[in-house]
């Protein structure tokens, strides 16, 4: 048999990545990460690298709200020598029918509590304070909050990764795990590509891959892989107010995102849904995305588009990740599912995660995010995921 | 090519810069991509990639063929959003 560990983490994604940070920052020092090819090289390197504090659960706004508290000082927290590329620029969410902006009145008060700066915007004069361009028509109502923004999700992953090995953690890149070895219900280690490594901890954060292998053991991990799409244009001058770049401007009925970077491009993404673990973009996409697009945001029509990519979220069936300790395989844990919104809040779960395994108290209780809620109805239903 | 030759031109990436993130340990075209935004501009890469896989063949001592190329993504040439919103409205019909 291989060598033996305290824990091994599969998975070299934000999530992974910052787990592994947060254990050897309490003392956990024999750890090992597992990544298939290379950090972020799954989804985090694909995803839309927002990052949102306006949810509608107390849960995961409190989640996304801690989180962008360790993003605003993740270089120290870390000891990383470049910059995490934070861009604290805000999200505007545009409400087109009453429904919606009910939803987004009745989340304010939900954000306040935790202390998270979100605001109703006037449609008249407001508005074009944050995107000067913006075309109201059709919209009934708007919420912004200026320190919703972006960060690099390349950076933040390699700032964990990189914080981790200086804590002493291991990081074994372009090997596969292909088999999770357990015995007499606890988990014993890990077959991969590479060998076989022993742990009584495994910490499985595989994203969409995660459900396949904790199905070796018997655990039902109910997650789906959803196609999204997103598209990036050449860098411009900013386009938002005062000449800051614009902010992520946000529709769940026009269904988009798209915000200006501090490198000046845009990011953006019509949201399509599509269950398929199939990761080519195509070029339909790319018409009807522009055509959403440009409909609430003219201005855009004269940036060209550098390049369109796919990536998937790993949907949970109430769009709230799930934190599982295995029933089957004693030492077992799988988190997964954050269905879109991993990047943002991995920080925060991250420390909840690590707190938990070290036996330490957390304002935020992680037993709520067990699998077995689905089964119980004890659903943690997000009305904000996209 | 001297340490100050631009590798890539879009993104003003030095071969400087290139050797200094490969010694930290980057082994792929995508993962220098992604560390140094080498080929992320208009170009695509086209200029630098060959570049960048010549330095890995080099250092790591593999042939050329093997060096493993970035993921290509559409659209090959930049295309304004003007353009691809008229083409959605030409074809489904529409507010144009």
């Amino acid at each position: 048999m291989g060598k033996n560990y305290d824990a091994i983490i599969i998975g070299g994604g934000i999530v992974g990545c910052s787990v592994a940070f947060e254990l050897a920052t309490r003392g956990m020092k024999n750890i090992l990460i597992i990544e298939r090819k290379y950090a972020t090289s799954g989804n985090t390197g694909k995803c839309g690298a927002g990052i949102r504090q306006q949810w509608g659960s107390e849960l995961n706004a409190t989640l996304a709200y801690e989180s962008t508290n360790i993003f605003e000082h993740l270089e120290e927290y870390t000891g990383y020598n470049h910059s995490c590329g934070l861009n604290q620029t805000g999200y505007l969410l545009i409400a087109c029918n009453d429904a919606e902006w009910r939803q987004f009145q009745a989340n304010i008060p939900v954000q306040h509590k935790i202390g998270i700066k979100s605001y109703t915007v006037d449609l008249e004069k407001d508005i074009f304070k944050i995107v000067p361009h913006i075309n109201t028509d059709g919209l009934v109502g708007a919420v912004y909050c200026h320190e919703d923004g972006s960060a690099d999700p390349f950076h933040c992953t390699l700032a964990y990764m990189q914080g981790a090995k200086r804590l002493g953690v291991e990081v074994m890149t372009y090997a596969t795990v292909t088999e999770l070895a357990a015995e007499g219900g606890r988990i014993k280690g890990v077959r991969t590509t590479n060998g076989d490594f022993n742990a009584p901890l495994v910490i499985n954060c595989a994203n969409q891959w995660a459900a396949a292998l904790s199905a070796q053991v018997g655990d039902e991990i109910p997650i789906v892989p959803e196609r999204h799409q997103a598209v990036i244009t050449e860098p411009v001058a900013p386009m938002g107010y005062d000449n800051g770049a614009m902010p992520m401007v946000m529709s769940w009925q026009r269904r988009f995102f798209c915000q200006q970077t501090l490198h000046g491009s845009f990011i953006m993404g019509e949201i399509e849904a599509v269950p398929t673990t199939a990761s080519d973009a195509n070029w339909d996409y790319l018409e009807s995305n522009c055509h959403t697009i440009t409909t609430t945001l003219p201005a855009l029509r004269s940036l060209r588009v550098l390049r369109h990519w796919a990536g998937h979220f790993d949907m949970s069936p109430d769009h709230t990740p799930i934190i599982s300790f295995s029933k089957n395989a004693e030492g077992l844990l799988t988190i997964c599912g954050f269905s879109g919104h991993g990047f943002m809040i991995a920080p925060r779960t991250a420390v909840m995660v690590a707190r938990k395994i070290c036996g330490e108290s957390d304002t935020i209780d992680i037993n709520k995010f067990r699998v077995e809620r689905f089964k119980s109805g004890d659903l943690l239903l997000e009305p904000m995921a996209l | 090519m001297s340490d100050q030759t631009v590798v890539c031109r879009c993104e003003d990436i030095t071969r400087e810069k290139l050797l200094e993130v490969i010694s930290q340990g980057y082994r792929t075209i995508d993962e220098i991509k992604r560390a140094t935004r080498a080929g992320m501009g208009p170009c695509q890469g086209r200029t630098c990639r060959l570049l960048i896989a010549q330095e890995l063949s080099k250092i790591y001592g593999i042939p050329m063929e093997e060096v493993l190329m970035p993921t290509f993504r559409p659209p090959v040439k930049p295309i304004s959003m003007g353009m691809l919103a008229d083409a959605y409205v030409e074809e489904h019909g529409g507010d144009a």
